[in-house]
């Protein structure tokens, strides 16, 4: 076989990979939507957000110091302590937790009863709100997540699949920080499915997303199962966030990762964890395999145009996406 | 009648005391929030603290006081031209926006409101004709300079050959990427080696076909022409992929502290070019520091003193500063006009002596600007990151670009655009 088939074969495991970190910030959108019918705007920057708490917490930043400084004319920036990673990543939770519990309180409660668009028009403004929170809490500065995730080539892979293509062929790259990735996006779905089938909160969540008023009238408590929903929203944005902060940094442009997730979600349907994951897939591998067999003929950068028209062709033979459901309404 | 008449008082002392108080208004369009903060907050903390420094030291410039009107643009187009249409009535004597794309919208409407606009190595690179672009100014180097100035470094590597060599661009896809194709198109074809244009979509966070691409095809050297997230990816995915860093050179916007940071010990040895020395001892950074920084009056927390983007931002206040002088020299007033400061610009002549007299000795090149060359000299030097140290370091003196080319690329572009424009060129 010629060097270009493996570097295909290359290109479709990276594509895989990149799928994956696609699916962690999609599967945010999904459980909001599925539960409540919100469109959370919000997501990217929870990630930003929950990323940013993260390494603050563990660096023993003082939050809005520059508010306080700027304040009371004081020069304090740290603790002067640093957080463990485990204890940090549980304080982060906590945090995510409390932002979950205040949108309820102070946001979505008042809108009970609103059309989704009016919906979707508060989680922008959340999403702002939390972007201005979040820099004047830890500031803009990139800050580096020391959480000692690997990075690199996999080399034994590299090592073991070399020569397969003749001399051309260097062996496959696989980056570590992927593979920890898609082990960690195979806990997280296999942890939500189980929550969501084994636990009575769980299945109070899917009772609420099949019908919230039967819900409600069996006693289940849409409060609870919406701060709760959007706690767990808040903690796959963390595994999100630091996923993609560990290859950049963790920095202000993490919320455009959302852009990335969008046409997943359009592809794999809203309501779907599994259609998140297998619409990342698809994309992750197409996107990167019309780059590898079309970008050069086109000057390349083709990857977001890719995603973006495969998505449209989805809206256009299947909006409800791969595994949405379909909305029939009745007249 | 009597409330309006004392609040139209009130304003209209408000206003009077304001004007007084703060003669020579310079805006400073910043981006402090947003995805490329990271950048825009050194940088206008940099050059805020100038201005800062010359009202503490020097009462301002030739005794009048400096006002900058700060204005957050998040680096976002319209939103610059919002803070452009915002400042200029409060008699904004430069501009200096630190966005290609802020620029490309600016070129006109400075040119109407005739207020002279700064780019320094970045914009539109053909502005460098001051004749078909009188009001737009882009010294000490821009683009295509860069271009060069780089590919002149790898030939003195390569004992002056760069025959059979392969070097790829890896750059952002948007008009401030593609600038210097062409000058590396011509580059290539005049000495010899292979050109591959490698493009990555914005924002840059996502490289991994890039940098497969560039596994796969092995060129020897990669130039970046990268701004904000796509740095940072880039720099980690080259380590990834085990690309040498020496061989690896990042523009002047490829090439600060916190582009090399995220991947820690990795980045070690990544190479970038500078228009401007980094040298934290110069007398210019004490000064700020206990003038303006422990006075209570410095822009940001102090944490970017000496920092690139810092460095950067203070010298382009300088060169910003210089040109009033100059502009208060010619026309013999203090409080000088938009105009007038274009005048002082077009006249600047930087030299070695200037800059030690300013606490900065060789901060930057010497270089004059004429009606002609509103480009400046085009020189660049090239750092190299120790991440041990955590400091850039300069590899080398300022290295020239290749003037005959470079003069014709910006001759042929800046004709075109005046054809196009209706634009007769010449001086004003």
């Amino acid at each position: 076989m010629p060097a270009d088939f493996y570097y295909g074969i290359e290109v479709v495991l990276n594509g895989l990979m990149a799928g994956v970190m696609y699916a962690l910030v999609a599967l945010g959108f999904v459980l909001i939507f599925k539960a409540s019918g919100i469109f959370n705007f919000a997501q990217g920057v929870m990630a930003l957000f929950a990323a940013l708490t993260l390494v603050g917490i563990m660096e023993g930043q003082v939050p809005f110091a520059h508010l306080i400084n700027a304040t009371f004319g004081t020069e304090i920036h740290h603790f002067g302590w640093h957080v463990p990673a485990l204890l940090a990543i549980l304080l982060t939770v906590g945090v995510m937790v409390i932002f979950a519990w205040a949108v309820q309180r102070f946001l979505f409660r008042h809108l009970v009863g609103q059309e989704p668009i009016i919906l979707f028009m508060a989680t922008i403004g959340l999403a702002y709100f939390l972007e201005g929170v979040g820099d004047l809490m830890w500031g803009s500065n990139i800050k580096t997540l020391a959480l000692g995730l690997p990075q690199g080539g996999a080399r034994w892979i590299e090592d073991a699949t070399a020569g397969l293509g003749g001399d051309d062929f260097y062996g496959f790259f696989i980056d570590k920080l992927d593979l920890v990735a898609t082990l960690v996006a195979i806990v997280l779905v296999a942890g939500l499915i189980a929550f969501s089938q084994y636990t009575k909160h769980g299945r109070a969540m899917r009772a609420v997303a099949d019908d919230h008023q039967a819900a409600l009238s069996v006693g289940i408590s849409l409060n609870f199962i919406w701060i709760l929903v959007w706690s767990l929203a808040g903690f796959v944005a963390l595994v999100a966030g630091v996923m993609w902060g560990a290859k950049s940094g963790v920095q202000f442009s993490l919320s455009l990762i959302a852009l990335k997730a969008l046409p997943v979600l359009m592809l794999g349907g809203f309501t779907s964890i599994p259609g998140a994951i297998v619409g990342g897939l698809i994309i992750g591998v197409g996107e990167k395999l019309f780059e590898f067999l079309v970008g050069p003929m086109v000057g390349g950068a083709t990857e977001n145009w890719f995603a973006y028209v495969l998505a449209l062709l989805f809206l256009v033979f299947r909006p409800q996406g791969l595994f949405g459901e379909k909305i029939i309404e009745r007249v | 009648m009597k409330m309006k008449t004392l609040t139209t008082l009130a304003l209209t002392s408000a206003l009077v005391a304001g004007s007084a108080a703060a003669d020579l208004v310079i805006p400073d369009l910043s981006y402090r929030t947003g995805p490329y903060a990271a950048g825009g907050t050194p940088f206008s903390d940099g050059y805020q603290d100038y201005f800062n420094l010359l009202n503490a030291r020097d009462g301002g410039i030739g005794g009048e006081t400096v006002r900058v009107v700060e204005c957050e643009t998040g680096y976002n187009t319209e939103r610059g031209v919002e803070c452009y249409e915002s400042t200029k009535g409060e008699g904004a004597l430069i501009y200096q926006p630190l966005s290609t794309g802020i620029t490309y919208q600016l070129i006109p409407k400075t040119t109407a409101d005739e207020i002279p606009l700064h780019t320094m190595g970045y914009g539109r690179t053909s502005a460098a004709a001051g004749e078909v672009f009188p009001w737009v100014f882009n010294y000490p180097a821009n683009y295509w300079d860069a271009a060069s100035v780089m590919v002149n470094y790898l030939l003195e590597q390569n004992d002056g050959s760069l025959e059979g060599k392969n070097i790829a661009l890896l750059f952002h896809n948007s008009a401030y990427g593609k600038e210097p194709i062409r000058t590396l198109e011509e580059l290539a074809e005049e000495h010899g080696f292979t050109f591959t244009q490698i493009a990555v979509d914005h924002p840059g966070q996502e490289q991994k076909s890039q940098w497969l691409q560039i596994r796969r095809e092995r060129p020897d050297y990669v130039l970046m022409w990268g701004w904000g997230v796509m740095n940072q990816v880039a720099i980690q995915e080259a380590a990834n992929v085990g690309f040498p860093m020496e061989n690896f050179i990042g523009n002047w916007w490829a090439g600060a502290e916190h582009d090399v940071t995220p991947a820690g010990a990795a980045s070690d040895g990544y190479l970038s070019l500078n228009m401007n020395r980094i040298d934290t001892s110069l007398p210019v950074f004490g000064q700020i520091d206990s003038m303006v920084h422990e006075a209570g009056n410095a822009a940001g927390d102090g944490s970017n003193i000496g920092s690139v983007l810092y460095t950067r931002g203070m010298y382009a206040a300088m060169l910003a500063a210089e040109a009033i002088a100059k502009a208060q020299e010619i026309h013999g007033v203090a409080d000088v006009t938009p105009a007038m400061v274009r005048d002082g610009m077009e006249a600047l002549e930087i030299t070695n002596a200037r800059m030690e007299e300013l606490g900065m000795a060789q901060i930057g090149p010497e270089f004059s600007v004429s009606c002609e060359n509103h480009g400046g000299s085009g020189l660049g030097i090239v750092q190299q990151w120790n991440a041990a140290d955590a400091e850039w370091v300069a590899l080398t003196d300022y290295i020239s670009p290749q003037d005959a080319l470079i003069d014709g690329l910006i001759a042929e572009d800046s004709t075109a655009f005046a054809a196009e424009n209706n634009i007769t060129p010449g001086c004003l």
